[in-house]
């Protein structure tokens, strides 16, 4: 019997060694996507197991932890939650993260190659490992100066302010925004609870409006039909259609100017200053379809762009025809646009047409405050030339000159364009825009502003009224901010 | 061959000739107790910050349990294989401790009675040692081991579910607040001391009588009827009491024990289609098993499969070098301390750790096998190699169950897992394998003294065996 005994030990031998090439396999092979595998509480409570860096800005904590007695030890703490929730984003044990805490989740939780260095000294120091600290450009006088705007009159909206010569993003708000930290409880069922809540509020809360909603820019789009037109050997002076109502080609359609009026003024200079439609339809049928294209991308239109949050695409649309290249001209039929993008074409005008990359992150701090990254201004691309940019500064100008709605600030001279946007629902409230820069000569601020609906003007809304004031108000506070 | 106490004149020069290396037994048991309690020591460190008294009781209930273990073996199998019980102390110790880690992450006490069972197992283990002092007396109890192993199986199916069920198995005799017991943890070595006596009084028929198939000649079906139907019996057993995995245990064991005794592969071949046309039914009508299969299949998306889910999330975040003893979560995953221990031990102690755990396991049964392959009698090497085989099959189908290898069946893994029957018909079985160990090792006394050598003109011719 000594022969199959023999055989016996060989398959046994088999047998383990099956048992450790599958083990060899699970723990080598699938290791990495067990740990990260759906319902893996192992990898949470590591995470929460060390202090997450702080989110600040302008020497404000907007996002800390602190040490709970249960079984994740750490709970994130949002101090002005709604306020800055569309840059923070939350870290929740239940849901994840999104915003700044996923962005930056590395740093936060201390992994990222460049905190190595620290996690090794902390672990022959024995010190508690933590993660580093991230510091926003975000500046909290006009953040809160936005938000509260917004939300005072009840308004659904964005604001987004960039500093036009570095591309740091001084403001991003929504309205209505949410509050991260219910969303932050260890107890489920409470995160739960708040999540459903803020899925079923109205005007979706937890929606990014400010990158990742796209809204028909309305008229502010005809700088960028302007722009075009300057890149195709258009003046300031040169004439252009006033015409009341013009007819699109190949169409019975009419394309009126707001109000049915002749535009008061024939140059290129007065139509953007009056926002006379049926002279941009025309230059946009003009300029052709690929140059607007051109212009548009030239702002960032259709950018991979990461702020480090993604930045949702603007987009032109098809464009197939004459009469939807004559309406998308004036912001309408498909053009589609951030309050990112908007605020950015403000920007690289008030930068001599030089595109800023938008920028949240001011720098990352080791756990010992040593800063490891610092923001460096990046540019995108020349926009449009420096000349051009200031031949459209100075329709800016003229164009606010034009502008009514409160807030003027006395001293300081504001470049913008408004914009009223027909969206073809919400009974015909029209989406009110505002983008400007200042100061004029010397600009620190740009800034967009989209209000919903027609704010609480209904139809009778324009981006003057109801945009306008917000977007002084926040350079106002900018100004004397120092910003 | 001669008893120890009866190994007269011819027998201690012998001994003095043969090194029966129980010295090696006793500094290797050292080295088990010193690296379980260097174990312990890291758990209660890293999940308390400090030491505690427990872990002095523990060390010295183990050392002395083991130490005894070993006097006993000295005393009645001196010639045993030494490395088997420090194995087994090994692999025990590191169950414990994995159990004592588990206790103070879930505020349980199961290291304790783990503990008390232990002690009652090596009881058991020293009385069999004791008391049977040649393993071939089992074979004349063979039909009664039968018997008693299928009543034993059969018992918890009779009882109420009152007191035979647990977790949806109906596989226990529970004693009140005294515990639980499994019966079919014993009815196991039973059946096999069964079925080695009579497939070793069959041996002849299988090469003689019988008609053919597949060019191979089977022996006569009624033959064999006996044998057949208690497996039959016991494996229809374990499918009434929803118990998968002994059935599967006893169907491997027949298989590779009529295969060791006829030396015939076609017993296999022939056990595994009938196995492969069993699971398949099985598959196909049984909901428990499709949800074991589907849960197999698919672990960490499926919806069948939570505790394997936990389990390979565990072996996964351990990784090749593990957590570290007390530094993972093993505790996330149900049943963490019994069936599934082996994960609990892959995340704390990594890759590493859980391959040393087999090569353990692989040398005791390597160690079992050597002595069936080394003892001279038929019986003791076809139940030397059906103990040994029970252990590689337990193992396999407990081990590859939690690690996603093959279909999750419920069983132990020997010594490593908490449970108290497990833990005392293992001890039992280890004593037997020790037994026949002891035989294998044993000096042959040296032959019966020299007949005076007749001239060789008287010399009578001798009988020849032709050669085969």
């Amino acid at each position: 019997m000594n022969k199959p005994l023999r055989r016996v030990a060989l398959a046994m031998m088999a047998m383990v060694l099956l048992l450790m090439g599958n083990v060899t396999y699970v723990q080598v092979i699938q290791a990495d996507d067990l740990r990260n595998g759906p319902g893996n509480g192992r990898t949470q409570r590591a995470e929460y197991a060390k202090q997450r860096g702080q989110i600040i800005a302008g020497g404000q904590s907007l996002a800390n932890s602190v040490e709970t007695g249960d079984e994740l030890k750490f709970q994130r703490v949002y101090p002005n939650g709604p306020l800055y929730a569309p840059v923070t984003g939350f870290d929740s044990p239940t849901y994840g993260a999104n915003g700044v805490e996923r962005a930056m989740d590395t740093i936060l939780n201390g992994s990222d190659d460049s905190l190595a260095f620290n996690r090794l000294s902390d672990m022959i120091t024995g010190r508690a490992p933590a993660g580093g600290d991230v510091e926003l450009t975000v500046d909290p006088a006009m953040q809160k100066v936005a938000y509260d705007q917004l939300t005072n009159k009840g308004f659904q909206g964005s604001v987004v302010a960039l500093n036009p010569k570095t591309g740091e993003i001084l403001s991003m708000v929504n309205s209505p925004s949410y509050d991260p930290n219910p969303l932050a409880s260890h107890d489920n069922n409470a995160a739960a609870e708040s999540w459903q809540q803020m899925e079923n509020a109205q005007g979706s809360p937890m929606s990014n409006r400010s990158v990742s909603e796209i809204y028909p820019p309305g008229s502010t789009f005809k700088l960028i039909t302007t722009a075009a037109a300057l890149d195709s050997g258009y003046q300031p002076n040169s004439q252009v259609n006033p015409a009341a109502s013009i007819t699109l080609p190949n169409t019975n359609t009419e394309l009126p100017n707001y109000g049915g009026k002749t535009c008061k003024g024939s140059t290129l200079t007065e139509a953007l200053a009056h926002s006379c439609n049926t002279a941009f339809a025309e230059i946009a049928g003009k300029v052709g379809a690929d140059k607007m294209r051109e212009t548009a991308a030239k702002f960032g239109f259709g950018t991979d762009l990461q702020i480090p949050m993604t930045v949702a695409k603007s987009d032109l649309g098809p464009m197939s025809d004459p009469a939807s290249l004559y309406q998308s001209g004036i912001g309408q039929r498909d053009v589609r646009v951030t309050p990112m993008q908007n605020a950015m074409m403000a920007a690289a005008i008030a930068n001599d047409g030089k595109l800023m990359k938008p920028q949240l992150v001011k720098s990352t701090r080791a756990p010992d405050m040593e800063v490891i990254d610092e923001l460096k201004p990046e540019e995108m691309s020349q926009a449009v030339s420096s000349n051009a940019a200031d031949q459209i500064s100075e329709m800016m100008l003229k164009s606010e000159q034009n502008t009514k709605g409160s807030g003027k600030i006395s001293g300081v001279d504001i470049a913008s364009k408004t914009g009223t946007a027909q969206h073809g629902d919400e009974d015909d409230k029209p989406h009110g825009w505002y983008v400007a820069f200042a100061p004029a000569e010397d600009p620190k601020i740009a800034v967009a502003v989209i209000v919903e609906n027609g704010g609480d003007e209904g139809a009778e809304a324009t981006g003057g009224s109801i945009a306008a004031p917000i977007g002084r108000e926040v350079i106002r506070a900018g100004l004397q901010g120092g910003g | 061959m001669s008893q120890p106490g009866t190994s007269e004149g011819t027998g201690s020069s012998a001994v003095q000739q043969v090194n029966t290396r129980r010295g090696t037994e006793l500094v290797l048991l050292v080295i088990s107790v010193v690296i379980v309690t260097f174990a312990m020591m890291l758990v209660e460190i890293s999940q308390e910050n400090t030491v505690t008294r427990q872990l002095f009781y523990y060390g010295a209930a183990y050392l002395a349990l083991f130490g005894a273990a070993h006097f006993a073996v000295r005393k009645w199998a001196p010639y045993a294989d030494p490395l088997m019980l420090p194995l087994v102390a090994l692999l025990n110790g590191l169950g414990l401790v994995m159990i004592h880690r588990i206790d103070i992450a879930k505020d349980t006490e199961y290291a304790v009675r783990q503990i008390a069972w232990l002690a009652l197992s090596l009881v058991l283990f020293a009385l069999v040692l004791a008391f049977i002092k040649d393993h071939r007396t089992l074979a004349k109890y063979s039909f009664t081991c039968g018997f008693v192993g299928l009543v034993l199986l059969a018992l918890p199916g009779l009882l109420p579910s009152a007191i035979s069920e647990v977790n949806g198995a109906k596989l226990w005799i529970k004693f009140g607040p005294l515990g639980q017991v499994q019966p079919s943890e014993f009815a196991k070595i039973l059946l096999m001391i069964f079925f080695a006596s009579f497939l070793v009084s069959k041996r002849e028929l299988f090469t003689t009588a019988g008609r053919k198939f597949l060019n191979v000649e089977l022996p006569r079906p009624r033959d064999l009827m006996p044998m057949l139907v208690a497996w039959a019996a016991a494996i229809g057993i374990g499918v009434l009491e929803k118990d998968l995995g002994t059935s599967l245990l006893f169907f491997g064991i027949v298989l590779v024990m009529l295969y060791i005794a006829t030396e015939r592969a076609i017993w296999v071949v022939l056990g595994l289609s009938l196995f492969a046309v069993g699971a398949f039914l099985a598959f196909q009508t049984v909901s428990r098993v499709q949800q074991r299969v589907n849960g197999w299949l698919d672990p960490v998306y499926g919806d069948d499969a939570y505790q394997l889910k936990q389990a390979l999330y565990g072996l996964g975040s351990g990784g090749i070098g593990g957590s570290g003893l007390g530094n993972g979560s093993p505790e996330t995953v149900p049943y963490a301390n019994s069936d599934f221990i082996v994960t609990s031990m892959g995340e704390e102690l990594g890759l590493v750790g859980l391959i040393a755990i087999f090569m353990m396991y692989l040398l005791l049964m390597m160690r079992g096998l050597r002595s069936a392959l080394a003892v001279r009698d038929s019986f003791g090497k076809l139940f030397g190699g059906g103990l040994s085989f029970t252990i590689a099959l337990q193992l396999f189908v407990v081990a590859g169950g939690v690690t996603a290898l093959i279909p999750l069946t419920g069983l132990t893994a020997p010594f490593l897992a908490y449970g108290g029957s497990s833990l005392l018909a293992n001890y039992i079985l280890i004593a037997m394998l020790l037994r026949i160990s002891d035989a294998a090792r044993r000096p042959q006394p040296t032959v019966k003294p020299k007949p005076q050598q007749a001239p060789i003109a008287e010399a009578h011719t001798e009988l020849v065996e032709r050669p085969r």
